[in-house]
């Protein structure tokens, strides 16, 4: 039977071949819980059982509200430590940042595996050629209490980029592209296959950049085919993994092609991530707030695309710059590369690893009027603070571009 | 999901496509974790006065994608303590099986005529919904078997208690107590 490495995966978790379509109850490999979803998974899990099925398999970390910025965010850590503590489950707590990148970056994922985390952009980790989604909290304490969770096995909505994207134009331009193309509902259900030469050129942190996204088109996991730059990664990081993984040629019914080359900046407009257009449409625009970060964008090679336009150069009058490295590896690189002190001699306000303003539950808010620029993957009503504040959405480069001349602007005139 | 008795009726409060988590609960409201507290910020930057003037029974009708977004299963909590049944003409992957999962009916079916304001009776036995105020019937779009019998053990926690795919284990009380 031709299969995509989405059924081949879940197969593999069923223990037999499924196809697209089937109803499945498989066995998961590996779960994330974090600081906002996590208690109440554990309140679904007690409710079945009093032991996660497998300790060994469960990885907690704070990263929402860290470190904890309310009497609220603060009980809900403490719990979930003991909790933690009780199961005798690693937590990383709020020492190393953003969940998606501290999964891949510690070796928690490998090719081939099925990963399920208590948030929607568990799809990161299709970077590395696994089948990772977003669950919520119910899903969570059943997978916690049984190792096991239901799924409907998806089609595969396949990607062919190919050729190489000009200077100034990142992944970030190239899924916002994407995105716009495809729409908010456009991929609901589907498993989102990236492939060809500009996804094959393609570092890990990039690949995770676009796989990021596969949800904001509603695709219930991105992936990308492990190579040798996967291997290369994860050599370091764990032992183990499938990284044969591919397609079979007539296992894919829909293919989406793109031209890398004819690629430019692009920004997401608000109040929706499908409304996307290139910053040359958007230049002038007016802002207050600039974030790099996230798990879409807070990695050092995105944090090294800011520094080279933030380089001698200081953030405008009237602007708040914010940088948040996604996790303390990250930060450290930063740090040891020279880029935290390019980033402070601008203005830049660095914070700790963790996701900052982007849920607009923490800091970082964005007051009634105010309009952001984000390197984040969202941008609905009231996303980053006020329902009032409007957030636009684009690379690091564009961001970094714009906090110095205090408007949208096209990094590309750098 | 518990199927009552001669069905549902309620005010239909009509929304547009492609609702959004943020827009049904925002992230703000996320360190708490019930449904009576985060009832009282439902919607609270797309529609402030929801929280204030819904009242139990009463129906959520949305076009495409409702529930779009982050994976908070805050959001189909936040509406299960007033709002009675969801009705969109679609939903997006997370929140259907979050709403699925704790009991919070959802059902998909054609909403372009329905109003706001509408009285809605909703029959889930008959599959089908009618508009008292229009005087217009629809149907309802069945479920797959496998999310019926999830709806019919009353979430996905009893389907998985009831079943036998789930090892039993011996439970001990005393690592229960929880402040949330």
């Amino acid at each position: 039977m031709e299969q995509t490495i989405s059924e081949k995966i879940f197969s593999k978790s069923v223990g037999r071949a499924v196809k697209a379509g089937d109803f499945v109850e498989a066995a998961i490999d590996v779960a994330m819980i974090h600081d906002i979803t996590g208690p109440l998974a554990v309140k679904t899990l007690y409710e079945i059982t009093d032991r996660v099925w497998d300790p060994t398999k469960v990885i907690m970390l704070f990263d929402h509200q860290v470190p904890a910025d309310s009497i609220d965010a603060a009980v809900n850590h403490l719990e979930l430590r003991k909790f933690a503590k009780r199961q005798g489950i690693l937590n990383y707590d709020v020492q190393e940042g953003v969940c998606h990148q501290v999964m891949v970056e510690k070796g928690h994922v490998l090719p081939g595996e099925l990963v399920i985390g208590a948030d929607s952009h568990t799809c990161t980790y299709g970077a590395l050629g696994a089948f990772a989604t977003g669950v919520g909290s119910t899903d969570m304490g059943v997978a916690l209490a049984s190792g096991k969770l239901w799924f409907k096995v998806p089609e595969t909505l396949a990607f062919d980029i190919n050729g190489r994207l000009e200077r100034r134009v990142s992944a970030k331009d190239l899924i916002l592209t994407i995105v716009g193309d495809i729409g908010i509902n456009g991929a609901t259900y589907q498993a989102c296959e990236f492939g060809g030469d500009t996804v094959k050129h393609m570092d890990i942190a990039n690949r995770m950049t676009v796989c990021n996204m596969a949800i904001e088109m509603g695709g219930k996991t991105g992936i990308i085919a492990p190579d040798e730059t996967t291997a290369t990664f994860l050599e370091e990081r764990a032992i183990g993994g499938d990284f044969t993984l591919r397609s079979d040629d007539d296992a894919i019914k829909i293919v989406r092609r793109y031209a890398a080359t004819e690629m430019v900046p692009m920004v997401a407009k608000p109040h929706q991530v499908d409304n996307v257009v290139p910053v040359t449409d958007v230049v002038g625009q007016h802002i207050d707030q600039v974030f790099i970060g996230s798990c879409t964008n807070g990695r050092y090679e995105d944090l090294k695309a800011a520094a080279e336009l933030l380089e001698g150069e200081t953030v405008a009058r009237g602007v708040r710059l914010i940088i948040i490295p996604a996790s303390r590896t990250e930060y450290q690189k930063a740090l040891k590369t020279g880029l935290m002190d390019i980033f402070t001699d601008s203005g830049a306000l660095v914070e700790a690893p963790c996701c900052g303003p982007c849920m607009g539950g923490s800091f970082g808010i964005l007051g009634p009027g105010e309009v952001g620029l984000s390197t984040s993957n969202r941008n609905f009503v009231g996303r980053q603070g006020s329902p009032a504040a409007s957030v636009y959405l684009c690379s690091p480069a564009t961001a970094a571009a714009s906090a110095i001349d205090g408007v949208i602007t096209d990094p590309r005139s750098h | 999901m518990t199927r009552p008795k001669g069905g549902i009726t309620g005010r239909a409060w009509k929304f547009g496509d492609n609702v959004d988590t943020d827009a049904i609960i925002p992230g703000k409201y996320l360190v708490l974790n019930s449904s009576p507290d985060l009832a009282e910020h439902a919607f609270e930057n797309v529609r402030p006065n929801f929280a204030h003037q819904v009242t139990k029974g009463d129906i959520v009708v949305a076009g495409e994608n409702f529930g779009c977004g982050s994976s908070r299963e805050h959001a189909p909590l936040a509406l299960k303590n007033n709002v009675s049944i969801v009705i969109a003409r679609s939903f997006a992957r997370i929140f259907f099986r979050n709403a699925i999962n704790i009991g919070l009916p959802v059902v998909e079916c054609d909403t372009t005529e329905i109003e706001d304001g509408d009285i809605l009776h909703v029959d889930l036995e008959k599959g089908s919904i009618y508009d008292e105020t229009r005087k217009k019937e629809y149907v309802i779009t069945p479920f797959p078997p496998f999310i019926k019998r999830i709806i019919e053990a009353g979430g996905l926690v009893e389907y998985v208690k009831s079943g036998t795919q789930l090892e039993k284990r011996e439970r001990r009380e005393t690592e229960t107590e929880l402040s949330w």
